[in-house]
Order: structure tokens, then sequence, then C-alpha cells
């Protein structure tokens, strides 16, 4: 376990407060989709916080990218989108980051280098992979990471992307969030092995394993192999352990589970974890936490009235956003 | 004006746009060492080197998806595929990344890239081989395709695409790569959603693109023979479509046969023919007439393949039919 | 509540009507069952019974006006109602042909332009027009024996440009599509009104030439028009003729006129030969119907009658067992009817086989159109003093009369139209073959 003592509370309590904000944007956004304010597939993303807080904290969007798949508000609310701009585009409201185009699954950010939002799984894999190609085209410095499901190994789309980034060594960063879970499926039923770093080796790559659990952990590990990406070309694979608390989607009850399994989990929950750390440490009250709470709670409820709000999108505007 | 092969007229193209722009590139399978698999990129590699010219591995999901994702930040790809019948396994990038990105992000991306390669039945190669699917890709709002059938058209229509800020699909046909015409020294461009008279008519409109237009050009000299003058519009572009110069045409003569290399079903040519039944109704003095492939994949036998797909006799017979001369 | 009047089909085939005269003026009161006016059909005039009650507030199509089935003609409800609403709702049923209200101007306007026609400053003008115009367009359903005019769309249209009724054209594109080329080739049909947008004539020199007349095509005539052209057209007609040596018909009429009071027509026992004919010979009585060709139990037989303003075909039923006498006495009531127009529609439908006599004009043969649902016509020309050969090889002289019989070829092939013909004859020629 990292020492909590190197960082300075203001970066600690930045990335509790993001943590947070998704944690409590997600509840609520259940909320919504059960007063179907929202619509369509909804994935959520409470449980596994520390992934996107931490891997957004560990590289720099002026020159680095992320892209992931349709389980995306985390990934969205780290990068810093605006929580109103994403509820919004949940409520198909023009004023939605896709301006109601694409919903929950596809939240896109081009100046925040977040670039969405994939609703195939897998298919933001070789994009990816083509973004890091421009880095490297370039000799930009950057790094993407690359996120994606436990889901996604199996597709033909990953292993392609692995080998390319290999022959023309890119900066690509491969991050398996591994839930444990393909949709409803568990991962030992659908795989041959359950750690997936090692599926960097049959690509001539490196592979690791981070615990998803901890931001810290998630933090230094991804800053460590990003690092290695951008100044050595050198493409990684990392099986990054999480769980998601929720069902694969709003309509799945998640039955093939466990409550104890479930419960285990969240004993080792990565707010809760890193919020005792903070308080063990000394930089943080239970005052203070909560009014960050606090603060969140009215941040999350400002994002649903602005989506409430906001207006639908006119019917032409069906026809915009097709070509440039 | 010098006269140059089909490949000669793209490599052209490619030539000028990557001297032209540093953010282009190519990538596919043999277009680098090997000059290509039909020599359509030859001295490229030479010329721009291995950061410019890329060999791929066969994996047309992988590197297409690569190119999706570089013209995404800024690039310009131009991704050849060996022929569209490999594209297929890179439908989904094309369908669901390339097409989509722009929409999905309310306007935020954009996609700068052009597809192209081979289309359409070729010689003795069987049902895996010999396809023309550009249903596949003008059915999908979000790309351009263009299907030019001589050098000319060729050079001046892939400029414009390299220059395109969208996804563009181009189909070109593996029997016209040796086909020779004039193409400037000069340069120029070729708008998209222009179609071109490749022959004036009065009497009726045979419509086509690629590499049937030259068979239905053979046909309106037989039928000039017949005293039947047709005009030949040559689509050039599929999707943006030049719906005026058909309906002009047809609102000349009266009446339509379109020869399409594609299967009947959902294609290019079928939908020409319900745009100009229901734009030209009243200007029809016949059903209009679509001479296609036969609804069969293609087999391998020379008799049997030449006789699935169109031919003169097959065009003659659909404009004795709508000019009630049989 | 006021209420429109719309015209209805008064008989069967009818598309459109022409008001004669109206029985009630405005203001007057209506109940169920009176008659509100008379009005011309296809086929003759019927009295148009009000289904409808109230006072006669506004009459819209006038006489001589004329109005398609549906369309309003007159406006009933209760006295001093406002109407405006309904007015307007009457004047956007945009009534294509509804006659003026007012007397009718003059017949036509000296200067008809020659294409495409323009306005014209007179509403007869405007109401020929808009007539003219809408004739092109294919009858909405099929009528029995015949099929929907089949068109281009640019045929169509040229048509209406050239203010060409379809029905008179004939189509040589596939399946007898109207094309093109047979607008642009059709030069009218003889006697019929085909091209109707007049001809301006070069009146050079001095001495006057009278202006062309144009007669608008309605009611009657545009049936006429239409059905024979149809049957014309879409029926493959061949013919078939004979002469029969009329002496013995003669004498046996001679034989009856002279037995009994009132006097028989040769009409009577040209239909029972006929009816005799067919009932050895059924399949000419018969009905193409697409799919299946109905071979008619009953024999009714049509008899062409010129009734002054247009042929009509009063219909003699179930021929096959009664005598002359009795089909004469028929044949008196339905002429008159005829030539008077009280014909009503069930006294003129439907002839399962037609007589056409035109022996009182002096014409020696002719061909006639089928009368559909038939499916063969016979032409009967004027009988004449000839040379004839007799059984014993003697030569003297005998009325001899020529006869045609059309046969529609997809109900009856060559052979059987002979063998009826054959027949026929024979029974003319020996009256006595009626038994055995």
């Amino acid at each position: 376990m990292s020492d909590i003592k190197k960082y300075d509370s203001e970066f600690l309590m930045k990335a509790l407060r993001d943590m947070v904000l998704i944690r409590r944007f997600e509840e609520k956004t259940a909320q919504m989709y059960g007063l179907r304010k929202i619509g369509g597939f909804l994935h959520l993303y409470n449980g596994q916080e520390a992934v996107a807080v931490g891997a957004v904290a560990a590289i720099d969007l002026k020159t680095d990218y992320i892209l992931t798949s349709y389980r995306d508000h985390g990934h969205a609310l780290a990068v810093g989108m605006s929580p109103g701009s994403i509820m919004a585009e949940m409520f198909g409201k023009i004023t939605g980051c896709a301006r109601g185009k694409g919903g929950s699954m596809h939240m896109f950010d081009v100046e925040r280098h977040f670039l969405g939002g994939n609703g195939i799984v897998g298919a933001q894999i070789p994009m990816a992979t083509g973004v890091a190609f421009k880095q490297a085209y370039l000799k930009d410095g950057g790094v993407t990471l690359c996120f994606f499901g436990d889901g996604a190994i199996h597709q033909g789309a990953f292993h392609e992307s692995l080998n390319l980034a290999k022959i023309w060594k890119l900066p690509a960063v491969y991050i398996v969030e591994n839930n444990q879970f393909g949709m409803g499926t568990a991962v030992n039923r659908v795989s041959g092995i359950e750690d997936f770093h090692v599926k960097a080796e049959g690509y001539g790559l490196q592979g690791k394993i981070i615990n998803g659990m901890d931001f810290l952990d998630v933090y230094e590990g991804l800053r460590e192999v990003a690092q290695d990406a951008r100044q050595n070309g050198n493409a990684w694979v990392i099986d990054l352990k999480t769980y998601r608390y929720k069902g694969h989607s709003a309509s799945d009850p998640a039955k093939y589970r466990t409550k104890d399994e479930l419960e285990s989990y969240k004993q080792q929950d990565p707010i809760v974890q890193l919020k005792s750390r903070m308080i063990d440490a000394g930089v943080l009250s239970e005052e203070q936490y909560r009014k960050l709470d606090d603060e969140v709670k009215e941040e999350v409820q400002a994002a649903v009235d602005f989506a409430e709000k906001s207006e639908e999108p006119a019917l032409h505007t069906m026809y915009e956003d097709i070509l440039a | 004006m010098p006269e140059i092969q089909m490949r000669e007229a793209i490599r052209q193209a490619m030539d000028e746009e990557m001297e032209r722009d540093e953010n282009v590139f190519l990538l596919g399978e043999e277009v680098g060492q090997y000059n290509g698999a039909y020599k359509v990129s030859k001295g490229l590699l030479d010329k721009y080197g291995e950061r410019r010219v890329k060999d791929t591995p066969i994996a047309e999901l992988g590197f297409t998806g690569l190119a999706v994702g570089a013209a995404t930040v800024g690039l310009r790809p131009i991704v050849e595929w060996m022929t569209f019948n490999f594209a297929l396994l890179a439908l989904d990038q094309v369908v669901n990344n390339a097409a989509k990105m722009r929409h999905m992000s309310g306007g935020q991306m954009k996609v700068p890239i052009v597809f192209r390669g081979a289309n359409g039945p070729a010689e003795y190669l069987s049902s895996q081989h010999s396809q023309a699917l550009q249903s596949y890709f003008v059915h999908v709002p979000g790309l351009k395709v263009i299907a030019p059938s001589t050098p000319y058209d060729a050079k001046g229509l892939l400029k414009t695409a390299i220059r395109d800020d969208n996804p563009v699909v181009m189909m070109e046909s593996e029997m016209t790569y040796g086909l020779t015409g004039e193409v400037p020294e000069e340069e120029y461009l070729i708008p998209f959603g222009k179609a071109d008279i490749k022959r004036k008519g009065k009497d009726v409109t045979l419509i086509s693109y690629s590499k049937p237009v030259h068979m239905v050009l053979r046909a309106a000299e037989r039928l000039a023979e017949m005293g039947i003058e047709a005009e030949v519009v040559d689509l050039r572009s599929l999707r943006p479509l030049d719906e005026e110069t058909i309906y002009a045409s047809v609102r000349k003569t009266n009446r339509a046969v379109i020869v399409d290399e594609s299967w009947p079903m959902a294609s290019v040519g079928s939908h020409v023919a319900w745009l100009v039944s229901r734009n030209c109704f009243d200007d029809l003095d016949a059903p209009v007439e679509l001479v296609s492939s036969e609804d069969v994949p293609m087999p391998y036998n020379h008799t049997l393949e030449l006789a699935v797909q169109p031919t003169v006799e097959k065009i003659v017979d659909a404009v004795k039919r709508v000019t009630y001369k049989e | 509540m006021a209420e429109k009047v719309p015209m209805t089909a008064l008989s069967p085939t009818m598309e459109e009507g022409t008001i004669i005269s109206w029985n009630k003026k405005e203001g007057d009161t209506v109940a169920a069952g009176d008659v509100l006016c008379e009005v011309e059909t296809d086929k003759t005039s019927v009295e148009y019974e009000s289904s409808q009650e109230g006072t006669l507030l506004r009459i819209i199509v006038g006489v001589d006006g004329s109005a398609s089935v549906g369309q309003t003609i007159a406006i009933i409800g209760e006295k001093d109602e406002d109407l405006s609403g309904i007015l307007s709702e009457v004047e956007a049923e945009g009534s294509a042909s509804a006659g003026p209200v007012k007397e009718e101007p003059a017949p036509s306007a000296p200067e008809a332009p020659a294409s495409p026609a323009p306005r014209e400053s007179s509403e007869s003008g405007e109401t020929k027009n808009e007539e003219t115009k809408a004739a092109p367009l294919p009858p909405k359903e099929d009528s029995p024996g015949g099929s929907r005019i089949k068109a281009s769309p640019l045929a169509v249209k040229l048509a209406a440009e050239r203010n060409i009724n379809l029905s008179l054209v004939k189509g040589t594109g596939t399946g007898g599509r109207i094309i093109q080329r047979d607008i642009e080739e059709f030069r009218g049909v003889p006697g019929g009104a085909g091209a109707v947008g007049g001809t301006v004539t070069g009146g050079a020199g001095g001495s006057a030439v009278p202006a062309d007349q144009e007669i608008p095509v309605t009611g009657k005539r545009a049936v006429i028009a239409k059905r024979l052209s149809e049957s014309m057209y879409t029926a493959p007609h061949y013919y078939l003729t004979t002469s029969v040596v009329m002496e013995k018909v003669v004498e046996a009429r001679k034989l009856l006129n002279e037995s009994a009071s009132g006097k028989v027509s040769l009409n009577a026992f040209f239909i029972r030969f006929v009816a005799e004919a067919i009932k050895r010979h059924p399949g000419i009585n018969a009905t193409w119907r697409g799919e299946t060709i109905l071979q008619h139990g009953s024999i009714d037989i049509g008899l062409a009658v010129d009734a002054g303003n247009g042929l009509i075909t009063p219909v003699v039923r179930n021929c096959g067992n009664r005598g002359v006498r009795d089909i004469e006495t028929d044949l008196v009531d339905l002429i008159e009817k005829a030539r008077t127009g009280k014909l009503k529609p069930e006294e003129y439908s439907d002839a399962t086989f037609t007589i056409s006599n035109l022996g009182s004009f002096g014409v020696e043969e002719f061909t006639a159109i089928i009368n559909p649902p038939g499916s063969a016509i016979l032409a009967l020309g004027a009988g004449k003093p000839t040379p004839v050969v007799r059984g014993d090889g003697s030569i003297g002289a005998a009325t001899v009369m020529k006869m045609t019989l059309s046969c529609d070829h997809r109900v009856i092939d060559g052979a059987a139209g002979g063998r009826f013909l054959r027949e026929l004859q024979l029974l003319m020629e020996e009256p006595a073959r009626l038994l055995f």
C-alpha cells in the first residue's frame, strides 16, 4: 500500500471529491432512470470510482487522451465535464454534451481529450490505438488510455490492436476494468484465464495487475506505465481489478452473484478506504467530509435541475451533426 | 493531355495530397514494400518512407479502427482495403465509429478519412472475391461514397475525398485499374454530388457508375446503330447523389434504364429507380428498368459469371422494353 | 342544419349526370321522396327523388349543368339559415364540372385555341376545359367485360395537355399500355369525340367559312365513346359474314301478320332465330371475366336503337322460350321508351347478345363493335334481290340479307362462331328447323 503522506491534502481532497461526485451522481442517475427521466441503456459506475479518478490524475489531458466504453459517466466526470451537461445528455436535452444525440453511453468532451463513450464492446480499442498512432506520428509526447471491460478482452479488435501497438510502437495503455462480469457472465465462464495482463505477452508487450479499489494504487500504477508508454513507445495491458456494485445495466438485477460477495467488495469501497486513510493521516475530518458530501449532493441536484429545465432539441437538429 | 492508367491516376491523387499535407498517410495490406496489391501505391513508400506508408498486418478491423481513431485527432488517413470483400471485417469500424462519431458527440468530432480499394466482380474469383458491395456503405448516413469510372474522375474525386473532413468511401474496380484515359497535368478537383453526362442523347437515359459505365457506353453505340440515341449519366458520386442531373435527363428522354452490377435488392440502382419513379412519374413513358447482377452469388465458371452480370445485350433489351421497340 | 344534396348514381354506370330540369325552386319545401330534379344520366333521364327534407335553399348546379356522383347539386335546410360555411365547403369541392346556374351562354367560343387551352373568358369555356382536362383520367373501377385504361404517366400528361380522351386511344405499349407514341400519333376517331381541342380555321379569302362547332362530350355520348372503345381495344374482335336467303322468313312473317291483329316486326323474328341458335350453341351467350368466362343461363338479347340523341340498346330478357309475338310486345314497349328517354337502367343493361340492324338505311353489310358484357354482336344489312342458285340447280331471284357476326376471340373461337352463324343461317332459311 502506498504512503498517503507523500501527497498533499489538496490533491487528495480533489480525488476524494471526484469519487464522491461520481458516486452521488450515479445514485441520482439511477433514481432519474426509475422516474423515467432517462431511457435506454444505463450502465452505472458505482464501485469503480477509483479507476477513472486515479487514471485521470495519473495523466495530463493536455497531451493525453482517454477513450472508454458505454460505462462512461465516471470518466466523463473525472475529466471534468460538467455534471449538468452529462445529466442533460441522459435526459436527451439540447444542452447535453452531445446535444441529446448520444445519451448515457456516449459522453464526449473533445476539448478535454475525452473521446467517448463507445457502445460497441471493444470498438474503442482500435480507435484508441489510432489516437496513440497520431501521438507517435507527431511525436507529441502524449499517451492514450483505453478503458474497456473484461467482456471486451475476447473481441478481435482488442487483439488486432495490441499487435499494431507493438509493431508501430504506440503509446497506448489498454486498461481492462476487470469488474469480474461481462454483462451477466462471470469472467471464469468465458475466459481461459482470469488475469488479463498476461494477454500482453503474446504480442510482445508488458502487462500488470493493479488494484482498482484503491485510488492511490491506480494513480501510482498508471502513472508509471503511462510514463513508460510516452517515453519509450511501449504499450501496456493493465488488468485493473475492480467491482461494480450495480448490475451490468439498470435493467439487470444482478442475480448471478451473491449478496455476500457484493458486501465483501463494499468493505473495500474505494471512497470509504480513501476517506479513512485521509482521516488517519490527519488531512480530513468527518466534519469536512460531511461538508464535501453536502456540496456534492447540491451539485448533483443542480445538474438534475439544469437537465429538467433545459429544452428538448428542435426537430431540425436531427439533420445536424452528421457531416462536417 | 497525357493518357494514364486508372491506377496511376489514383496514385497521383494520393501522391499530390501527401505532398501537400503532412497529416495524410496511407495504410493497408501490401501498400508499401510490395507497392500495392494492384500497384496503385507504387513508389509511395520510397518517396514518403515508413512513417507515412504503413504496411499493415492482415487485420482489417484493427487497422481500419486505428485509422478512424487517428482521424478523430487530426490525421487524414487513407485506408486501402485490398478489396471490399475484406472490408466487411472492418464494417463495424466504418459504420459504428467513422460514420457515428460526429453524431454521437453532438458535432464535436470530425473524421477526415478515406477508405478505398477494389470493389465489384472481377474474373474467375468465385463468390467471396467478386462482389459489388456499395449498398453496405451508401446505406449509412455519415459516410460519403464515390465510385468513379475513369482515370480523370478517379483522380479528381480522390483528391476531393482526401481534403474532405468526413469519412469517404471510394469504390474502385479491379477490372479498371489498367484502363487508360486523359488526365491533365495541372491540378484539378471534382466536387462530390455532381454526376457526369458521358454521352448525350434524347431517347433514353442510361444511369450507371463505376466499371459498368464502359459497358453502358458500348450499349449506347449499339443502340445508336438501331436509331436510339441514349444519354449516359455517370453518377460518379453515390452519396451525395446528384438527383437533379438524373431528373433533368429523364424528363428529357421520358425513360430510364439503370445499370448497376450489384445485386438488385436494396441497391443503388433500386434506390435510383425509386427516386426516378417518384420524382419523374408524370414524365415516364415506361416503367424504370434496372439491369443488375442476377440475385445469386458469383460462380467461378466463366460462362456463368458473365451471365450473372449485366451485359450489353441485357442493356439493349431493357432499352427496347422502355422504348417499346421489342 | 343545412345539408348538401349530392348527385347520386342514378344508373349502374353513371359517373356524371346533367340536370335537365329542376322540379323545385329555391324556397320550396321538399319532403323525402319528392322529385327534386330530372337528370340525364349516361343512358337515359331519371327523376332525382330527394331523401332529404327541408327547404330547398340553394341550387348549386343549374339546368344543363353537370355534376359527378357525390358532387353537391343543391343545399337543403331551414329557411333563412346562414349558408356561408356550407357554401365555402361546396366551393372547396372544386366543382370540376359544375354547370352554370344562370342561363347557358353561347354554345361555343368562336375561336378555340389550338393548344394547350388557356383560360377562356366565358364561363362555359372554363367549364368545358375542366371537363376535358378531367376526361383522360382512367376510370376508377373496372367496367364489366372491359378493363381499366392503362397508360404511361407521360401519356396521361400529354393527353391532358392536348385534350385527348384516353379511352379513344389505342395503346401499343406493353399489355396495351397507351404510351407517348400513341398520343403523338393519335388523329382522333372518325365520327367520335377524339381530340376536342378545336382548331383555328384559316378564313382566307372573301367567302364566309362556317365557324367550327365544339360539342361537349357529356352523358350518354361519353359513355358510348368510353364503353365501345374499351370494347374495341380490349376485346380482340373478329368478323364472320354470311348471306341468308330471306324468302321463308318473309313468308312466315306474312303468314303471322295476316292471321293476327297488330304487326310483328322482322326484328322480333331475328331475335327469335338468334335465341334458338344460342340455345343450340350456348357458348356464344357468355362474358369474359379475366379469370373465368361466365356462360349466362338467360338469353338476354339487346337491340341497338337510334334514340335520336345517341345509341341505346333495350334488352329483351330470357328469349330462349318465347314466341315472336311475345317478343314483339316487349320490343314495342322498349323502343317507345328508348325514343322518349324513359328507359330504366335495368331495361338497357347487361345484354348477353346484341343485334344491330342498319337494313333500314340501305346498308348492305357492316361490322359492329361488341356491346359488353356480351361477347358477340350480329350486324344485319338490308335484304336485297339477288340471283341465287337453288337446291335443284335452277337460277332465280331471291331476297338475300348479309349478316356479320363480331365475336370476342377470348370467349368464342372462330369455329364456334362459324357453327353458330351456320345454325342461324339454316334456321332463317328454313324456319321449320325450329321444330327439330
